[in-house]
């Protein structure tokens, strides 16, 4: 803090050429800081730079060998110049040192009040867990709100980078991880996983979405906690947004690397790698969902899916999940669509009778849409189309 | 330096044996004890070595050109890089300068007939063939795709066969590099003529020894780690791999204790070819030899307390990273002092641009940038932002490549004539020179940029995923960057193919090479060209390596000659006089 105020108040640097050519937005007071020790730095190496490469380029003009010329006496060494070109160089380091410190205590020091979202990375893909229960492969986040990511990692290390907020930080399997900003332009801003993790490490991206003020975020919060109402559509958009999709086609292709289509995969007789036969149902699917390597289909021995535990998949997800599946393979019977958003509209009818509509609904209690029965119950349920198209 | 008159006499005879035809067939190669034919043994293997890394990087780059990935799919790309990087690292940069020249040419500069182990030296190079064998046939067959790095649990998960293999490969080649180590401190400590004191070493010798203490101390460590790893992938004891209970960090600090370390074991050659060729072209004694020699000694124990810089946001605590950034800076210090004893060096010479000179000139801009842009990167607010960027590619590459490989270029030009008897043609050399220097420039002074925009590492397209397009300006630049760095990354493959060329060329069609076409001070111009089996008929006479009237320029050799020894004054007490 004390770095950035002595700099910002009382120093006025001029801004670095071409200052748009280095950046892109800045969306934080972090990342302003950032920037503005990133300035100072490059100043110094711009003057070292001049300086060496200057007298670099008048010693090669002024002593190269030509007729006529020859070397001049001069001493080869001078303990004065030696200390000189120590010691100035040992204060500018130093000066550099204390800024980054100061800005690095700075990102490493969330505010008591920080709004904690839940980042769960894995191959490949950010899940991110808001307090009401809502999930979203978007960071939603409020205005103008100190914002702390909570990260673990399901698998290997990912690291989350949101280059306009200039923060990043390793999620680690088996450890919590912590970054926090606070965002003070709405838009949306790129976010990339930053550490190689495997195959589709490039395809490991997402943005942040700023909302416009904090109601706004919200209305957000509120409707992610809503998955579609209808048991296929919703395993759609598990299927996209939980990272499914980059190994498992749903439409009969082979993905490089991955696992089986998803493509008439249910009830279908699979050949495991050693020789056994199982039937694709209900279990094997919640099987290959909580523990992949248990069973593995012949030919994809190499492959290593990560385990996705209730924290990343709920009950009522493999549920929807199944329900895709299963119409993927032309053998879903539950409810149709409009079978399934009626019964939601009922619900939500009866529940706005009985109760305004805290939005505390957790998904885990939330039920698939193809148990309609259920659905009825539930008092928080609000109607829905399916949302699939949202987070694009 | 003061050549006793039987050396002068010497320099007239061009008929004698020299160490390439003293014996001939494949046994004398293969098992010979000569430091100077297992220096040319190593320089094929690395020269082979630096053209596969180096096509990798090509078709890196080429990938590149189109945001979706234009050649090949992600998994194919991921083991490209993941060869390029390794390559790179493991066969070229680190034994490049010591195991090719260092071996030629340490016992030559000492006064020495041979190092103090030759037959260890010879084992050094089988093992560095076995392991490279190892190593890239693991990669090939196996499709590796773990980057050179092997982070953890990501290497252990994923592949474990070919983990294992690469790092066997790994573990053999750190063997060999140790061998090298300490047959080059050995040698030093031990076979010094008398009159070759410490401080009338030359300073290629100092940053020698200086790698050689790195590689003693630090290889060990790569050994145990990448054992660590393969004992944790075939027995699931819990070390790396947190599904074991293992610590995924305490791998980064196994890896860079050795591999941060193993960067001034790549530096610091480079840097004494610099601290030599730049006296010998200018004509001035070097300024600064005892801070220069000392420097070196400094870098080499100072790098190995740095080692968290590569971690800042790896998890380690803000303390441990607040500790390792001070530590980081002070690596600063001892760098620039060379570059400004270089500089001062050039001040008042008599500057003589061959292709050596060319090449050291390139890399004192390089290395400028490199070690400037290290600011950025040790300063902690800043690197948060640039770690695993294209910034932190940009400034290895000019410290890497701009440093390491661009010296040892310089080096094989100048020490060329001595090591095969015979001149390159300088036009061309010189055009190598400009061409490298542009498209080195033009490949990675954008990726500075592409990095500071935030365009992540190792990223095989750059679009983003369906549904989750990269922002349209964020693409424009990333396109463009990447588009100009692949373009310079032609201009440095044609300019480093001719420098290949040009070299390759004077074996065949280059004139004799007299003793010394330079005017170089130090033993190794004193030897015939190439130079006898033992190097010297006689103990050579020591005196200043930088000292360089007492040297004259002979029309008829076309190339200098000591002037007669009727010129007086003891060598070691003379200042440097026009």
């Amino acid at each position: 803090m004390i770095g950035s105020q002595l700099f910002s108040d009382s120093m006025h640097l001029p801004t670095l050429p071409l200052a748009g050519f280095w950046f892109g937005d800045s969306a934080t007071a972090t990342a302003e800081n950032v920037d503005k020790v990133f300035g100072i730095i490059t100043w110094i190496c711009i003057a070292f730079f001049v300086l060496v490469v200057g007298m670099m380029i008048v010693f090669i003009v002024k002593y190269r060998a030509r007729p006529g010329h020859v070397e001049q006496p001069s001493p080869s060494h001078n303990n004065a110049l030696e200390i000189i070109w120590s010691v100035i160089p040992i204060l500018l380091v130093a000066l550099i040192f204390f800024l980054g410190f100061n800005g690095f205590m700075d990102m490493r020091t969330p505010p008591a009040d920080s709004y904690d979202i839940q980042v769960i990375a894995s191959k490949w893909n950010f899940t991110f867990q808001y307090p009401n229960g809502a999930s979203s492969p978007v960071l939603h986040v409020p205005p103008d709100r100190p914002v702390r990511l909570v990260q673990q990692s399901a698998d290997v290390i990912h690291s989350l980078f949101i280059p306009a907020f200039r923060i990043k930080q390793d999620c680690v399997p088996g450890r919590y991880t912590y970054q926090w900003f606070t965002a003070h332009t709405p838009g949306e801003y790129d976010l990339f996983c930053a550490e190689y993790c495997g195959l589709d490490h490039s395809n490991m991206n997402s943005y942040v979405k700023v909302h416009e003020s904090e109601a706004a975020f919200q209305e957000a919060l509120a409707e992610l906690s809503k998955p579609p109402v209808w048991g296929p559509d919703w395993g759609e958009k598990l299927w996209r947004e939980k990272g499914c999709k980059t190994c498992h086609s749903n439409d009969g292709s082979a993905i490089v690397g991955g696992g089986p289509t998803w493509k008439d995969l249910w009830d279908k007789e699979e050949t495991m790698a050693d020789g056994s036969k199982v039937t694709v149902d209900h279990d094997y699917i919640l099987e290959s969902i909580r523990k992949p390597q248990a069973k593995i289909v012949g030919g994809y021995q190499g492959v290593n899916m990560t385990a996705y535990p209730e924290s990343l998949v709920k009950p009522a997800e493999v549920d929807a999940i199944i329900a895709y599946i299963q119409y993927l393979s032309d053998a879903y019977d539950g409810p149709t669509k409009e079978e399934a958003e009626a019964a939601a509209a009922a619900a939500e009818e009866g529940g706005e009778a009985t109760d305004g509509g805290g939005s505390e609904a957790a998904a885990d209690d939330q039920p698939a849409a193809d148990e309609a029965s259920e659905s009825s119950e539930s008092t928080d349920e609000e109607p829905a189309a399916p949302e699939a198209g949202e987070e694009e | 330096m003061i050549a006793t008159p039987a050396q002068i006499e010497q320099g007239t005879s061009h008929d004698e044996k020299n160490y390439l035809n003293v014996s001939s067939g494949f046994a004398s190669w293969a098992f010979t004890l000569d430091h100077k034919r297992i220096g040319i043994m190593y320089l094929v293997g690395i020269a082979v070595s630096l053209l596969l890394g180096g096509i990798f990087a090509l078709l890196v780059r080429l990938h590149l050109w189109y945001p979706a990935g234009g050649m090949f799919d992600a998994k194919t790309y991921n083991e490209i890089f993941t060869l390029h990087g390794a390559i790179m690292v493991f066969l070229f940069i680190i034994p490049s300068v010591p195991a090719s020249l260092g071996n030629f040419f340490l016992p030559i500069m000492l006064g020495a007939k041979d190092v103090a182990f030759p037959r260890m030296n010879l084992a050094s190079f089988y093992l560095w063939v076995i392991g490279a064998i190892f190593f890239v046939s693991a990669m090939l067959i196996s499709g590796l795709d773990t980057g050179w790095t092997f982070y953890t649990p990501y290497s252990v998960e994923t592949s474990t066969a070919p983990v294992v293999c690469a790092t066997m490969g790994v573990f053999i080649l750190g063997f060999s590099s140790i061998f090298t180590g300490l047959n080059f401190v050995v040698t030093v400590n031990t076979m010094r003529p008398p009159g070759m004191t410490w401080f009338r070493m030359p300073l290629f010798l100092w940053s020698l020894y200086a790698t050689g203490i790195i590689q003693l101390l630090a290889t060990p460590v790569l050994g145990i780690t990448v054992l660590l790893l393969g004992l944790e992938a075939t027995l699931h004891i819990g070390i790396f791999d947190p599904k074991y209970n293992g610590d995924p960090v305490l791998f980064q600090h196994f890896f860079w204790f050795y591999s941060h370390p193993a960067v001034y074991i790549m530096i610091l050659p480079a840097m004494g070819v610099v601290s030599e060729l730049l006296p010998v072209y200018c004509r001035k004694h070097i300024f600064g030899y005892k801070f220069i020699a000392l420097s070196s000694v400094a870098i080499a124990l100072l790098g190995f307390l740095v080692w968290g810089h590569h971690m800042f946001v790896s998890s380690q605590s803000a303390l441990t990273a607040v500790i390792f950034s001070g530590l980081t800076f002070s690596v600063a210090i001892p760098s620039g002092i060379k570059v400004f004893n270089w500089l001062a060096t050039m001040y008042k010479g008599n500057l003589y641009l061959t292709t050596g000179m060319c090449y050291v000139l390139s890399f004192l801009f390089l290395f400028t940038i490199g070690g400037l842009t290290g600011l950025h990167l040790g300063s902690l607010a800043t690197d948060v932002a640039l770690h695993d960027t294209y910034f932190v590619v940009a400034h290895f590459h000019y410290v890497m490549m701009g440093g390491s490989l661009i010296a040892f270029i310089a080096a094989l030009f100048h020490w060329w004539p001595k090591m095969f008897g015979k001149m390159y043609n300088e036009t061309w050399g010189r055009i190598s020179a400009l061409l490298v220097f542009v498209g080195f420039n033009l490949t990675f002074f954008p990726q500075f940029l592409l990095g500071s925009l935030g365009m992540p590492r190792r990223y095989a397209s750059y679009e983003g995923r369906e549904g989750f397009p990269v922002s349209e300006t964020m693409l424009q630049q990333f396109t463009a960057l990447h588009r100009v760095s692949t373009t310079g990354a032609m201009i440095l493959g044609v300019g480093l193919f001719i420098a290949a060329g040009t070299l390759i060329a004077a074996l065949y069609y280059g004139r004799r090479a007299p003793r010394n076409p330079w005017g170089g001070a130090t033993l190794e111009w004193t030897c015939q060209s190439p130079p006898i089996h033992h190097n010297f008929h006689e103990t050579p006479t020591v005196g200043d390596p930088y000292i360089y009237a007492n040297l004259e320029w002979d029309p008829d050799l076309e190339g200098y000659k000591p002037l007669p020894p009727a010129s007086p004054t003891p060598a070691h007490e003379q200042e440097p006089v026009g």
